[in-house]
C-alpha cells in the first residue's frame, strides 16, 4: 500500500529527529556528560525509518547496539530516551541499560542488544510466542552484516522458516562489521541470498532510499502476518561515523566516506518531497528545525532527571 | 500417597501445569513422539499436540532463544537441553540475554522460563555427556538454580519454577530418573530457596545436592550403625541458597562436610564454605570445614576410573568419618 503523502513527510521528520538525537549524543559524549561507550547510526536513518514504518503501532521490534534509530522509528518518546542515555532513573530502563540497552516494552520496542547477533534468536521465540496466542503481531528483527556470520543466525533462520513464524529479519548491511569488510566477510554478493538456503524469500534493496525500505519490508511484514512465515531484507546503507567512539577510520578512505555522504538518506527523502510538490524547502527547514528542538527539550529534560539512588542499586536482578 | 519415579514426578509436574495454564508449553530435541533423551516427555504429545509440546531442530541456543523470546510475550516456556554438557551451546542467550533482561530495562520486562536438563555421571557416557556444570549459573545474577534429588522435591520445585517469574535452570540427574519415592497426587509447589534436613543427626552435618544427597543418605545410615550420627541438608535450590538453613545445622553439630559431583574447584562447595565462614556459625565449628567433590578431570568411560571420579558412599563415609573422628 503506497504511503500517503502525509506519512511520507512524518517519515523525514523521523529521520531528522534521528540524526539530530546522535549528533547531540556525540555533543555530549565530547563534553563529558555521558560515560560508556556508544554508536552512531548517522546515515543509516533511511533503513531503521523505512523498516519500520511498514509495521502497525502494536507490532514489535528487537533492535541492535547501534539501534538509536529504531527506538525513535518505533515512536519512544525522546525524554524518557534522552534520559536513558544518560543515565538516569527517569529513562527508560532507569539508567540500567543506557545507550546500548535502550527497551521500551509498552511501545513494542523489545530491546537493543549489546551482543551482535543477541536478538536474533529471541525473535524466534517472540514469534512462536505470538503464533501460539494467535495474535496478528509480527516481530520485525533487526541485525547488521556482521551478525550473519555468526551460528546463532543460522539456527534462528531454519527454526523461524520451519515453524512459519510471524518474523520479518532485516539485516542492515552498512558494509563493516567494526572494521572488517562485507568484501572481506562474505564469499557471496548479497547477504539476502542465504534466505534461499532457508526456504524464505530474501531481498536487497537501496537502504538509503526510505520509500524502497519501505516497500520491501511491507511485502515481508504482510507475508509474515499472514502466517506465511519469516523473510530477510537486506537494507544496503553506511555508517558515517566510527564504530563507536575509539575508531580511527584506518580501513576505509576518506573518499568513501563522502562518497556514500553524498547518498545521504535524509537529502535523498528531503529533495523527492520538494520535488513531487508534497513539501516546500521551507516546510523541510521548519521540521527539520523542529526536531533538533525536539532534541533540545529531551536534554533540558534529561539533565533535570534524578540519579538512581544507591538503595535501589539491586532492584531489578529478580522478579 | 504413592509411588512414583523421579521421570514420572517430573512429567507429572508438568503435565499439571500444561492443564492449569494455556502459557505453558514444551521445547526441546526429540520431546515429542520419542520422549526426551531420558523419557521425561513421553506421553505428552499426546495429550497436549505437538503445538504444545514442540520438538526443535539440534539447535540449542535456538532452544534457548525460543524460550527467553516466548517468555518476553507473555508465554511461560520449559525448554529442555538433552544433556546439560549441551547448555554450553546455548550460554550466550542464558547469560547474556535471559539473565540480564529484566535488570537491563530497568525491571520492566520479564523472562519466565524453565530449563530443563540432566546432568551428572555413572552412566558411561564419558566426558562430554556426564558433567554437573550447575556453578555456572550459579555465578549469573538473574537466574535461578534448582537441583532436586527426590521424586516429592523434583515435582513440587519444578511447580514452583515453572509459576516463578524469572529464568530458572532445572537440573535433574540422569541418576535419579529411575528412583521412586512417594509423590502427592495433587499439584503443590516446594518453595524456591528452601533447603530441607533430609536426616537429622547431631555428630556433623551433611550439605549435599542431587544424587550426593541419596549417598549421603545412605553413608548416614551405615554411619549410624558405628553410633554416628550425620544430620544431612539438602539446598534444593542453588541459587538461591537458603543459608538459614545449613547454618542452623552447623551450629547444632559444629561440623561439616560438603559433597557434591561437579569439580571441586570453583565448586558450589566453596561458595557453601565460604557463606559459613563469614558467618556466626564459624565460631560454632569444633573442625576444618570439610568438602568431598568430583576431581578436576573429565569424566572417563571406563567404568570404575568413572565411579572413583566423583564421590561414592564409600568415600561419604570415609569422609565423615574423618571429620568426626575423636567425637564419638
Amino acid at each position: 500500500m503506497p504511503l500517503s503523502e502525509s506519512r511520507k513527510r512524518e517519515l523525514l521528520g523521523q529521520m531528522y529527529t534521528i540524526r539530530a538525537f546522535e549528533e547531540m549524543a556525540e555533543q555530549l559524549y565530547g563534553m563529558g556528560k555521558v560515560h560508556g561507550t556508544m554508536h552512531l547510526s548517522i546515515g543509516m536513518e533511511g533503513s531503521a525509518v523505512g523498516s519500520v514504518a511498514a509495521l502497525r503501532d502494536d507490532d514489535l521490534i528487537l533492535s541492535t547496539h547501534r539501534g538509536h534509530g529504531h527506538c525513535i522509528a518505533k515512536g519512544a518518546d525522546l525524554n524518557l530516551m534522552m534520559a536513558e542515555f544518560m543515565g538516569k532513573e527517569e529513562g527508560y530502563c532507569r539508567g540500567r541499560g543506557g545507550s546500548m540497552h535502550i527497551a521500551d516494552i509498552v511501545g513494542g520496542n523489545l530491546g537493543a542488544n549489546g551482543v551482535v547477533g543477541g536478538g536474533i534468536p529471541i525473535a524466534v521465540g517472540v514469534g512462536l510466542g505470538l503464533k501460539m496466542q494467535k495474535r496478528d503481531q509480527v516481530i520485525l528483527c533487526f541485525f547488521g552484516d556482521g551478525a550473519a556470520n555468526l551460528g546463532p543466525f543460522h539456527e534462528a533462520m531454519n527454526m523461524a522458516t520451519i515453524w512459519k513464524l510471524p518474523v520479518v529479519y532485516v539485516c542492515e548491511n552498512n558494509q563493516y562489521a567494526i572494521s572488517f569488510s562485507v568484501k572481506k566477510a562474505f564469499a557471496i554478493e548479497r547477504i539476502s541470498d542465504r534466505a534461499a538456503a532457508y526456504g524464505m524469500p530474501g531481498v536487497t534493496v537501496d537502504g538509503n532510499d526510505v520509500l524502497e525500505v519501505h516497500e520491501a519490508v511491507s511485502q515481508a511484514v504482510s507475508r509474515a502476518r499472514a502466517g506465511e512465515g519469516p523473510s530477510l531484507v537486506e537494507n544496503l546503507t553506511y555508517r558515517w561515523r566510527g564504530h563507536s567512539k575509539s575508531d580511527a577510520n584506518r580501513y576505509r578512505t576518506a573518499e568513501e566516506i563522502e562518497e556514500w555522504k553524498r547518498k545521504d538518506p535524509i537529502k535523498r527523502h528531503r529533495e523527492r518531497l520538494i520535488r513531487e510538490g508534497i513539501m516546500s524547502a521551507g516546510d523541510a527547514a521548519q521540521m527539520r528545525l523542529e526536531a533538533y528542538a525536539a532534541i533540545d527539550a529531551a536534554v533540558a529534560f534529561a539533565e533535570a532527571s534524578s540519579e538512581p539512588t544507591l538503595e535501589s542499586i539491586e532492584e531489578g536482578v529478580y522478579a | 500417597m504413592r509411588e512414583l519415579t523421579y521421570r514420572e514426578a517430573v512429567r507429572e509436574a508438568l503435565r499439571q501445569e500444561m492443564r492449569r495454564d494455556q502459557r505453558v508449553f514444551i521445547i526441546g530435541e526429540d520431546v515429542g513422539v520419542y520422549g526426551g533423551a531420558f523419557g521425561v516427555t513421553m506421553g505428552l504429545v499426546d495429550e497436549f499436540g505437538e503445538g504444545r509440546v514442540v520438538d526443535t531442530p539440534i539447535s540449542e541456543l535456538g532452544i534457548a532463544g525460543a524460550i527467553t523470546g516466548a517468555a518476553l510475550v507473555g508465554m511461560r516456556p520449559v525448554g529442555e537441553i538433552m544433556f546439560m554438557d549441551f547448555c554450553t551451546l546455548a550460554m550466550e542467550q542464558l547469560v547474556n540475554q535471559a539473565a540480564k533482561i529484566r535488570f537491563m530495562f530497568g525491571g520492566k520486562a520479564r523472562v519466565p522460563f524453565v530449563l530443563r536438563t540432566p546432568a551428572g555421571s555413572g552412566s558411561g557416557a564419558a566426558a562430554q555427556h556426564s558433567q554437573s556444570l550447575e556453578n555456572w549459573f550459579v555465578h549469573v545474577p538473574g537466574l535461578k538454580v534448582v537441583m532436586p534429588s527426590s521424586p516429592r522435591d523434583a515435582k513440587g520445585l519444578l511447580t514452583s519454577s515453572i509459576r516463578d517469574d524469572n529464568p530458572v535452570i532445572f537440573i535433574e540427574h540422569k541418576l535419579l530418573y529411575n528412583i521412586k519415592g512417594l509423590v502427592p497426587e495433587e499439584p503443590y509447589t516446594t518453595p524456591l530457596g528452601t533447603a530441607e534436613v533430609k536426616r537429622e543427626g547431631r555428630d556433623a552435618t551433611v550439605v549435599a545436592t542431587s544424587v550426593m544427597v541419596r549417598r549421603s543418605l545412605e553413608a548416614a545410615e551405615y554411619m549410624a550403625r558405628e553410633g554416628v550420627e550425620l544430620e544431612v541438608v539438602d539446598p534444593r535450590t542453588l541459587k538461591p541458597m537458603d543459608e538459614a538453613t545449613i547454618m542452623q545445622s552447623v551450629k547444632k553439630t559444629g561440623r561439616v562436610l560438603i559433597v557434591h559431583e561437579a569439580c571441586k574447584t570453583g565448586g558450589y562447595g566453596g561458595e557453601v564454605a565460604a557463606v559459613i565462614a563469614e558467618s556466626e556459625a564459624f565460631s560454632y565449628l569444633d573442625a576444618p570445614i570439610m568438602r568431598l567433590a568430583g576431581r578436576d578431570m573429565p569424566i572417563p568411560y571406563n567404568p570404575t576410573l568413572e565411579h572413583h571420579t566423583v564421590p561414592q558412599t564409600e568415600s561419604i563415609i570415609e569422609a565423615a568419618r574423618e571429620l568426626v573422628q575423636g567425637t564419638v
